[in-house]
């Protein structure tokens, strides 16, 4: 158990600190490594789409992008500080939603987000392995042929494209789905079947968009394992001593394929999430994709800035988590 | 079975690539200026002879198109070529010292790896809003885009290390350079190649999202800004069908074409490497 401690989970604690640690340390550096000045552009921008809020407003805003960026004092003091903040969950106002908290705006679009990604990244992962499984033991049948010209066709397409074409024809075209938003206008979310119903009408389009492309990748990378794992001696002995087929495409290739995959779903979320992101704000859907688009538009740089810092923990939270998942699937981790 | 598949897949895929350099070329022979609005009539369908119609900015969408693959194109191709230098580097490395260096580089690497790419994409982009220039916007995809190909590339030096020729140069005295591109080049030259095509989908992808999001220099046609200017100015409520469809048609030709150029290479190289 110690070995199991010292091998594997102080290992996962150490790179989950320095993610966070690099990803934080990023959103403080990067911008002040630009050559513009970033308070400059920034105020110039707001003041183009700021008009209508009075003088003192716009200078608590730029007294916080000072703070945030922390261009009072010694870069080591700013950079102090914006530790301070994180940890206090406090990224200042929003400009565009003012006086509203930063962390308030993203505790209410966060959960969508999250529903959408991971319900979809773990659908996808699931079904793209285990389809690609089977079709990777049977490489030859028909199905696995056309299953195979479908995903290479799909994969490379971008997610933007990929959403924006399922909008098209199942929502503009079709109408069998809404236009977008995630639930419908004017309606509030109760504990009813009718709600519950509209909510997931509303989630179908972005989480099939997300499903198609990322499942796709998974049935890839299972196939080609599985067609490793098939050549294997102890499948192979299984087989002659007439283990039936299914039996040994799930107990014996599938169970051994799957779990480089576990340790590929985690270096995968970085990708789930922006893919998320993206695809909300084909759907306008009210996660932080479109909390993002809207802050871009209006040049809400304390959001920007928030929805930054929040995604890397987040982010970096789920990849912790599937990390700490890994042993309860693999014996050989737990009792090295 | 693959080596049935693999044929198809790269005649088809430079075939399409072939196409759409021919298309990119002739934006140098467009009669219209690209940044220029109130050219021709407005919102016309497809006819001769605007044979892609024209759009709600007074320009003909054919030759608009012309331009926008011409510039996605040199973004991918900045990008790719920048984070190449990068990820040669980090993977070469990596794989040959082995050890502590390896394992700092590869935490690294992976550090990056699972951050949400996008956001820092926006964080530079929305600073440097509508002042990126082709080949700023190129350098930026690059920044990002290497952590996949140097973990690939790391993966293959690692597996040639152990090879018998390798040891055979080092044991002969030969110098790192001296096994570097001497030994492991000839063979990770498929890979290389497989990882640009990749890493050029990734930038063309990712210039999309910037655009989108309007952080590109919207006047530059590109296929991102073509998207955003027919989204933004409804073409689909509008029924400008062919305003939305000449990108996005576009896109995925382009896309495809690289990645079964990609998967082709990949298979071809395997199979010399493993011919040998």
């Amino acid at each position: 158990m110690m070995k199991f401690l010292k091998e594997y989970l102080v290992p996962r604690l150490i790179q989950y600190f320095f993610v966070v640690f690099l990803g934080l340390t990023l959103v403080f550096f990067v911008p002040r490594l630009l050559p513009q000045d970033p308070i400059r552009e920034i105020v110039g921008q707001f003041q183009q789409h700021g008009a209508g809020l009075d003088a003192k407003t716009v200078e608590t805003m730029v007294a916080t992008f000072r703070e945030l960026f922390g261009l009072s004092g010694s870069w080591h003091e700013q950079y102090w500080s914006f530790w301070k903040r994180i940890i206090r969950f406090d990224f200042g106002p929003s400009f565009f939603r003012f006086p509203t908290p930063v962390s308030e705006l993203l505790l209410r679009f966060l959960p969508w987000t999250l529903w959408i990604m991971l319900t979809s990244t773990f659908l996808a992962w699931l079904l793209g392995n285990i389809i690609g499984g089977i079709a990777g033991y049977f490489p030859g049948r028909r199905w696995s042929r056309l299953l195979d010209v479908f995903s290479v066709a799909v994969r490379p397409i971008p997610y933007y494209t990929f959403g924006l074409i399922l909008l098209i024809f199942f929502a503009y075209t079709w109408r069998l789905f809404p236009l977008g938003g995630g639930v419908s206008v004017g309606r509030s979310i109760t504990f009813s079947v009718a709600s519950l119903i509209d909510i997931l009408r509303h989630s179908f389009l972005p989480m099939l968009t997300l499903l198609v492309l990322n499942g796709v990748g998974w049935y890839h990378q299972m196939k080609l394992l599985v067609q490793n794992v098939k050549g294997e001696d102890f499948v192979r002995y299984a087989k002659a001593g007439g283990v039936k087929p299914w039996w040994v495409i799930s107990q014996y290739v599938l169970r051994n394929a799957m779990l480089p995959q576990v340790t590929g779903l985690a270096l995968a979320i970085g990708q789930s999430y922006s893919a998320a992101i993206i695809v909300e704000i084909v759907f306008s859907y009210p996660g932080v994709g479109t909390l993002l688009y809207e802050a871009i538009a209006r040049a809400d740089y304390n959001l920007i800035m928030g929805i930054a810092a929040v995604s890397i923990l987040t982010v970096s939270t789920l990849v912790l988590i599937v990390d700490l998942i890994y042993p309860l699937l693999d014996p050989r981790v737990r009792y090295r | 079975m693959f080596w049935r598949n693999y044929d198809y897949k790269l005649t088809l895929g430079v075939f399409f690539l072939l196409s759409l350099l021919v298309l990119a070329l002739l934006s140098f022979f467009s009669p219209y200026d690209p940044v220029k609005w109130l050219q021709v009539q407005r919102d016309l369908p497809p006819s001769w002879p605007h044979i892609l119609g024209t759009n709600s900015k007074g320009q003909d969408v054919f030759w608009e198109a012309t331009f926008a693959i011409r510039n996605s194109l040199i973004i991918a191709l900045i990008a790719a070529s920048v984070s190449r230098i990068i990820a040669l580097v980090v993977g070469f490395v990596a794989g040959h010292k082995g050890g502590t260096v390896d394992r700092m580089a590869m935490s690294l690497t992976d550090g990056i790896l699972v951050l949400p790419l996008i956001m820092m994409l926006v964080l530079v982009a929305s600073i440097m809003k509508g002042k990126l220039e082709l080949w700023g916007l190129g350098i930026l995809l690059a920044f990002f885009g290497w952590p996949w190909d140097a973990r690939t590339i790391r993966a293959q030096v690692l597996s040639l290390r152990e090879r018998d020729f390798t040891k055979t140069s080092i044991l002969s005295g030969k110098g790192t350079l001296a096994i570097v591109f001497g030994e492991y080049f000839p063979h990770i030259t498929p890979l290389l190649f497989s990882t640009v095509l990749n890493n050029m989908t990734w930038s063309i992808s990712s210039e999309i999202t910037l655009a989108v999001l309007g952080l590109n220099r919207l006047e530059v046609p590109t296929l991102g800004t073509m998207l955003y200017w027919a989204i933004r100015r409804q073409a689909l409520l509008l029924g400008y069908w062919w305003w939305v469809f000449t990108p996005v048609a576009l896109t995925i030709i382009l896309l495809i074409g690289l990645y079964f150029v990609s998967i082709g290479l990949c298979e071809s190289g395997n199979l010399t490497l493993s011919r040998k």
